[in-house]
């Protein structure tokens, strides 16, 4: 119908709206970290920023996180609600401290005292050969620490809700874009991730899942990168007869269980992807989760899919080797009701 | 004169150059007309360090096999000029089975433990590994000393004002050498760095600085030789900013918007290699037809890497599952 209307964008230009509209709506609001000035951000997130705010509100750090990211938490106790940006997850080891034995603490510690609306953002993610110091995701390690909530969009859409909420919120927020959906033009990303997104601000609850396909048969719950594969899969699967159903968590922190122990007691079968490493993260606790409040509703043993505890290594064959792929999904769905 | 080293020095770097200007078409090989870092045989991040070749050079030029170097992410000139064997690190960045880590690290990530030779891809992580081989080469009774390269944007990660206080404390054998070739990414060091010199960092930890200026060759390899040799008679550490330029961009695919106007214009027509062939020739070392035949040989050199790196076998997928932990 109206579809020439339905303005498109890629997830990197719905992160960098959010982003402007507000900077726009609330002066408090700063962004700084690498090369987020005139480069635009290296994975476009903070693009057109610069000329239209300026140098006093989009700033180009040096590479020193632990102190802009430490900076970040005098800053919001004093009135500014900061987004700050480090390009890549696998870098936020060097500020670790100031992160989670501060920024996610503090409010804790100080018996409510301090609040700290902070957003740190960074790529994660891998699938163009990075190796394994720029290809992680590491949200399993962030969620596990108490106090920081975790955001990973799977689309353009949910990217500039969830960026607002964000924002928006008075607590540390970790955002996770993932360099594959990001609709870069230099790197390959799922078209899926591009969808319509509304011109007006509108807001995403952090902590709701998104039940993207609809199915009966069997579940699959993942977040990122692997919900477009998911959806893939579930495609696949059709084709067999097999209706899956597609759970995207969108927040790690808080966590829908809500929506995962509903998909699983209508499906009575689990499938966890996580692009995370596979032991002692994600699916390990969705896992528990469902074994601990949805048992009786199982009728086939668990089945996670990630990577096996091992480095991400650079080698094409060998990346595509720990990765989960449609494939891979497809086939665990088929072995699990078959 | 020692005109045999003055040779070894311009023919590693034109090598050095030979290589980086041969990987930059390998890898721009599959990536048009629309560049894709994914495609090709050579994917994921490249960093070019033609231009820098003073650095690694002048350095390396004073450091024996057995002494140990860290590099950051962009890695290949040092390499280089440690004597890392060729093939197999083209190889490694053609992520290869025949590759220095059997194609589990990849350009960022070289490992040659016979040249002592490691990188990373994390800014200013080599620093503190340098002062622990120091230590150990210290502790060993031996005159091994470490060399620590990154580059000027690295010396505001804290791990670079730890590693000198340390070093100083343990009066180890490291020398640190910044690359300053004036940009990190696209950030310019005026704009991250808030003195002039990193090398007049090095008073607030007791240790001397140097600033090498020119991009020169024979500059770094005076300032080196002195360095070098004190921290091998266990004077203790000390710290050389050189000067340098960037003749690539950032990475491969850099748009480089952020570069002034004429700029690499200048950085081009100041190249340090013309620079130091003119020299020679001066000085009666060199003559058009000994260019011609080194520049032949470095070629035909680095021909036959990537030829070998090309014709190597991929890496089994099941290695991926392997080697986590020593056995
Ligand atoms: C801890 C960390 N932060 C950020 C980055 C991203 N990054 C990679 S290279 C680079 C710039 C490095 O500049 P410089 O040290 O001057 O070295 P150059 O690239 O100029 O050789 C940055 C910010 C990183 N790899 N690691
Ligand atoms: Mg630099």
């Amino acid at each position: 119908m109206a579809t020439e209307t339905m303005r498109k964008l890629t997830m990197a230009r719905a992160i960098s709206e959010a982003l402007a509209q507000e900077m726009e709506r609330d002066p408090r609001v700063l962004v700084w970290g690498e090369d987020v000035g005139v480069y635009g951000g290296i994975f476009g997130a903070t693009q057109g920023l610069y000329t239209r705010f300026g140098p006093d509100r989009v700033i180009d750090t040096p590479i020193s996180e632990s102190a802009f990211i430490g900076a970040a938490i005098g800053a919001s106790a004093e009135g500014l609600r900061p987004v700050v940006e480090l390009m890549f997850v696998d870098f936020f080891g060097v500020a670790m401290d100031q992160i989670y034995n501060h920024l996610a603490k503090n409010h804790y510690m100080s018996g409510g005292q301090f609040t700290h609306p902070v957003v740190l953002m960074c790529a994660v993610g891998g699938g163009y050969n990075d190796a394994a110091q720029h290809s992680q995701t590491l949200w399993g390690l962030f969620a596990h620490v108490p106090g920081l909530k975790i955001v990973v969009p799977s689309n353009a859409y949910d990217a500039k809700g969830l960026m607002i909420s964000a924002i928006r919120d008075d607590n540390p927020v970790m955002y996770f874009f993932h360099k594959g959906l990001m609709g870069l033009g230099w790197m390959p990303s799922d078209d899926l991730a591009e969808v319509h997104v509304p011109e007006e601000p509108y807001t995403i609850p952090i902590g709701q899942a998104n039940v993207v396909v609809e199915g009966a048969d069997i579940s699959l719950v993942t977040i990122g990168a692997t919900v477009p594969r998911a959806v893939r899969a579930a495609r696949q699967l059709a084709a067999d007869g097999i209706r899956a159903e597609v759970v995207d968590l969108r927040t790690l922190v808080p966590l829908d269980k809500e929506a995962v122990l509903t998909s699983v007691r209508k499906t009575h079968r689990l499938v966890i992807i996580d692009e995370d490493y596979r032991s002692f993260g994600m699916s390990g606790e969705i896992a528990a989760i469902c074994a601990e409040e949805a048992l009786d509703f199982l009728e086939a043993p668990i089945r996670r899919l990630a990577v096996p505890d091992v480095p991400i290594p650079y080698a094409r064959p060998l990346e595509q080797a720990v990765y989960p792929s449609v494939e891979s999904i497809v086939q665990t769905a088929r072995e699990l009701l078959g | 004169m020692d005109t045999q080293r003055y040779l070894s020095m311009y023919r590693t770097m034109c090598l050095i150059r030979r290589y980086e200007d041969r990987l930059a078409e390998v890898y721009a090989e599959g990536k048009s007309p629309l560049f894709n870092i994914a495609a090709g045989p050579v994917p994921g991040e490249m960093h070019l360090a033609a231009g820098q070749e003073p650095v690694a050079v002048g350095v390396c030029a004073h450091l024996r096999p057995d002494d140990a170097v860290t590099a950051p992410h962009r890695p290949h000139h040092i390499a280089i000029a440690k004597g890392v064997d060729l093939k197999r690190m083209t190889a490694e960045i053609f992520g290869k089975a025949a590759g220095l880590s059997g194609g589990k690290g990849g350009h960022m990530h070289l490992f040659d433990a016979a040249a002592h030779f490691s990188c990373s891809g994390i800014v200013g992580a080599g620093f503190p590994p340098a002062v622990g081989a120091a230590l150990a080469f210290r502790r060993s009774g031996s005159d091994r000393v470490a060399v620590a390269f990154a580059g000027e944007g690295a010396a505001n990660q804290g791990t670079f004002h730890e590693s000198l206080n340390l070093a100083a404390l343990w009066k180890a054998p490291v020398v640190f050498v910044i690359e300053d070739n004036h940009y990190a990414i696209s950030v310019p060091k005026g704009v991250s760095t808030a003195i002039a010199q990193n090398s007049d960092r090095a008073a607030s930890y007791g240790i001397p600085g140097t600033y090498v200026a020119g991009n020169d060759v024979l500059a770094v390899d005076e300032a080196a030789r002195e360095a070098i040799a004190r921290a091998r008679a266990g004077g203790g550490p000390c710290l050389l900013e050189i000067d340098t330029t960037r003749l690539y961009g950032h990475f491969q695919g850099d748009p480089e918007v952020y570069l002034k106007a004429g700029e690499k214009e200048e950085w081009r027509r100041k190249d340090p290699i013309l620079r130091f062939e003119r020299w020679l020739a001066d000085h009666g070392i060199l003559d058009a037809e000994g260019v011609a035949r080194i520049r032949d040989e470095v070629a035909a050199e680095v021909e036959e890497a990537i030829r070998f790196a090309r014709e190597a076998p991929d890496p089994d997928p099941r290695s991926a599952f392997v080697g986590v932990f020593a056995e």
